[in-house]
């Protein structure tokens, strides 16, 4: 599939977001708005069918619901769920009755060591699987993000991909201003992943970074993003918080056409 | 019971689809295990969390793990990773805490596990206390589900024949109504009153498995209208008794007195062996023969 197309993807998956989240009056916008592109491209043009993905940053399960849908994996009833009583789709994944979903995630700094788990399972089992996690950045202040890192690089985990969401807010204020680390990349690199960058916002990038794994060692990748990219409060903490309210959410929408007509 | 239970995981699950993880722990006891499971064997390191996390990962792909440590660094330090990462999926995974109780004695408050069954039966755990070393093959031997196996020592009385394994069974006959005693109490009581006629003393039972098992009729039989007992070496918020008592109440049955011992914490704040702890607490063969006493009153 063309990298247009992907764009194309994209742009209705966004909309289909913010419309989700917007009628169930949800904030955790701008964490699922950063993640989004490369959620996609992992789904539509990376993961082979018995490859597994983690998604540790469980605040952005809209991202993945609107991501599953786009493949056909959920239809609209489903998503109209989202976030209401009795549904499948609270807004942190269940871990049950949806396609690919393996463990329940919300609490930060679970999926590192969960992915190396299925990675070691798949090289007991001789499965060609390759096992993808994506990760907030805030969430590696977790320790067992590190335990995780030194475990998986030990056991050369190179059928382990961990996906880190780099837009340097979190929930109560910057990276670079709570634990001074606004780069997550030389503190990954010390302990021996093999470590590549890209725009998360720009799809070529993010495909060939994940088209060019090392062979040898565990693989980081760290998407330089931009939380709530789009939105009226892009890269402001109301983005991690708030949900949108009408004006902001048309604004939104009437951005997103444009972008969808270019 | 480790070396029992390294010798049970040796003979009876090294296979392709098992685990063992340990957090570093296990010198002098799981050598064996190492070197008949293989690659199969992980020491995760220090690191608790990362270790149920990476079970969970195994169990997921339809492996059995076991996941070994000194008992409040097995169940306390990575509680939410059973949690989410383990029950929420009800992933096939035993927790084995080694020194239950205040086995680890001198080795200070960090190193005992008064509260792990409380804990691990509110998160749906099946929690296993094998009394004697001959238990835990029979109770590790099916397990499918996440389950909390509490090591301690087996401390029957010398040359005494180990009952075939029950969840709960009767260890000493007795007619004063029944002591039911978590696990390794059950051989204290068993020794503490060996020599009390069976007329003067209550029965033994020897209890392993409290959560979501049948109480025996047997023992309410023997208990009812008469003095019921629990010991164990445990608070007693989420314990034995506290289960016991709540059976009772929804069975009906009536007692004459209920008789209560269990884990005190550190009530004079000074620490010592597991034999001083269990004295402080009442809850070691002084302590049952105490009780009686106490019922007799």
């Amino acid at each position: 599939m063309p990298i247009n197309d992907i764009q194309t993807i994209i742009e209705t998956a966004r909309n289909r977001l913010l419309e989700m989240h917007f009628h169930a009056n949800c904030g955790h916008i701008g964490g699922n708005v950063s993640c989004l592109d490369a959620m996609i491209i992992l789904h539509h043009r990376v993961l082979n069918p018995d490859d597994r993905f983690i998604l540790s940053k469980g605040h952005s399960a809209g991202a993945l619901y609107v991501t599953l849908w786009t493949l056909g994996k959920m239809n609209d009833a489903d998503l109209k769920t989202f976030a209401q009583n009795n549904t499948m789709l609270p807004c942190h994944p269940s871990g049950s009755g949806i396609f690919g979903l393996l463990f329940p995630t919300g609490s930060l700094g679970h999926g590192p060591s969960l992915a190396a788990g299925l990675a070691l399972a798949a090289k007991h089992n001789n499965v060609p699987r390759h096992i993808y996690c994506l990760c907030s950045d805030g969430e590696w202040q977790e320790g067992s993000c590190w335990e995780a890192l030194i475990f998986s690089v030990h056991h050369r985990l190179n059928n382990l991909t961990i996906i880190i969401d780099q837009n340097g807010l979190q929930g109560f204020g910057t990276t670079k201003e709570i634990i001074s680390c606004s780069d997550l990349t030389p503190r990954i690199e010390a302990f021996g992943a093999h470590v590549q960058h890209a725009d998360g916002h720009n799809c070529g990038e993010i495909l060939k970074s994940l088209e060019s794994k090392s062979a040898d060692k565990v693989n980081i990748l760290i998407l330089n993003t931009i939380k709530g990219k789009g939105l009226a409060f892009e890269n402001t903490l109301e983005s991690h918080y708030l949900p949108l309210t009408e004006q902001e959410y048309r604004t939104a929408c009437s951005i997103n056409t444009q972008r969808g007509d270019l | 019971m480790r070396n029992a239970f390294a010798a049970a995981v040796t003979a009876h699950h090294n296979r392709e689809d098992c685990f063992f993880l340990t957090g570093d722990l296990g010198f002098m006891a799981l050598e064996d295990i190492k070197t008949a499971f293989g690659n199969r064997f992980i020491n995760t390191g220090i690191a608790e969390q990362n270790m149920i996390g990476v079970a969970a990962g195994l169990a997921r792909e339809n492996m059995k793990v076991f996941v070994y440590s000194i008992a409040p660094f097995c169940y306390a330090r990575p509680f939410e990773q059973i949690r989410n990462d383990i029950c929420l999926s009800d992933l096939s995974v035993c927790l084995v805490g080694n020194g239950g109780g205040y086995a680890y004695g001198q080795m200070g408050p960090t190193h005992h596990a008064l509260e792990d069954c409380a804990a691990m039966n509110a998160l749906g755990v099946q929690v296993l206390v094998p009394a004697f070393d001959a238990d835990i093959a029979s109770v590790i031997r099916g397990f499918s589900s996440p389950t909390y196996l509490r090591l301690g020592f087996d401390e029957r009385p010398e040359g005494a024949p180990v009952p075939q394994y029950a969840p709960w069974r009767q260890v000493l006959t007795g007619e004063f109504g029944a002591i039911a005693a978590l696990g390794p109490l059950a051989g204290v009581a068993w020794q503490a009153l060996l020599d009390v006629p069976a007329a003067l003393r209550p029965s033994v039972w020897a209890v392993t498995e409290f959560n979501d098992k049948e109480i025996p009729d047997e023992f309410w039989t023997q208990v009812s209208e008469k003095t019921l007992f629990t010991i164990e070496e445990h608070v007693v918020a989420g314990g034995l008794g506290m289960h016991v008592a709540l059976a009772m109440i929804h069975k009906g049955i009536h007692v004459s007195k209920f008789v209560h011992r269990y884990a005190l914490g550190y009530p004079t704040g000074r620490f010592g062996s597991q034999a001083f702890h269990r004295a402080q607490c009442g809850i070691d063969s002084d302590g049952v023969r105490d009780m009686l006493m106490e019922a007799k009153r």
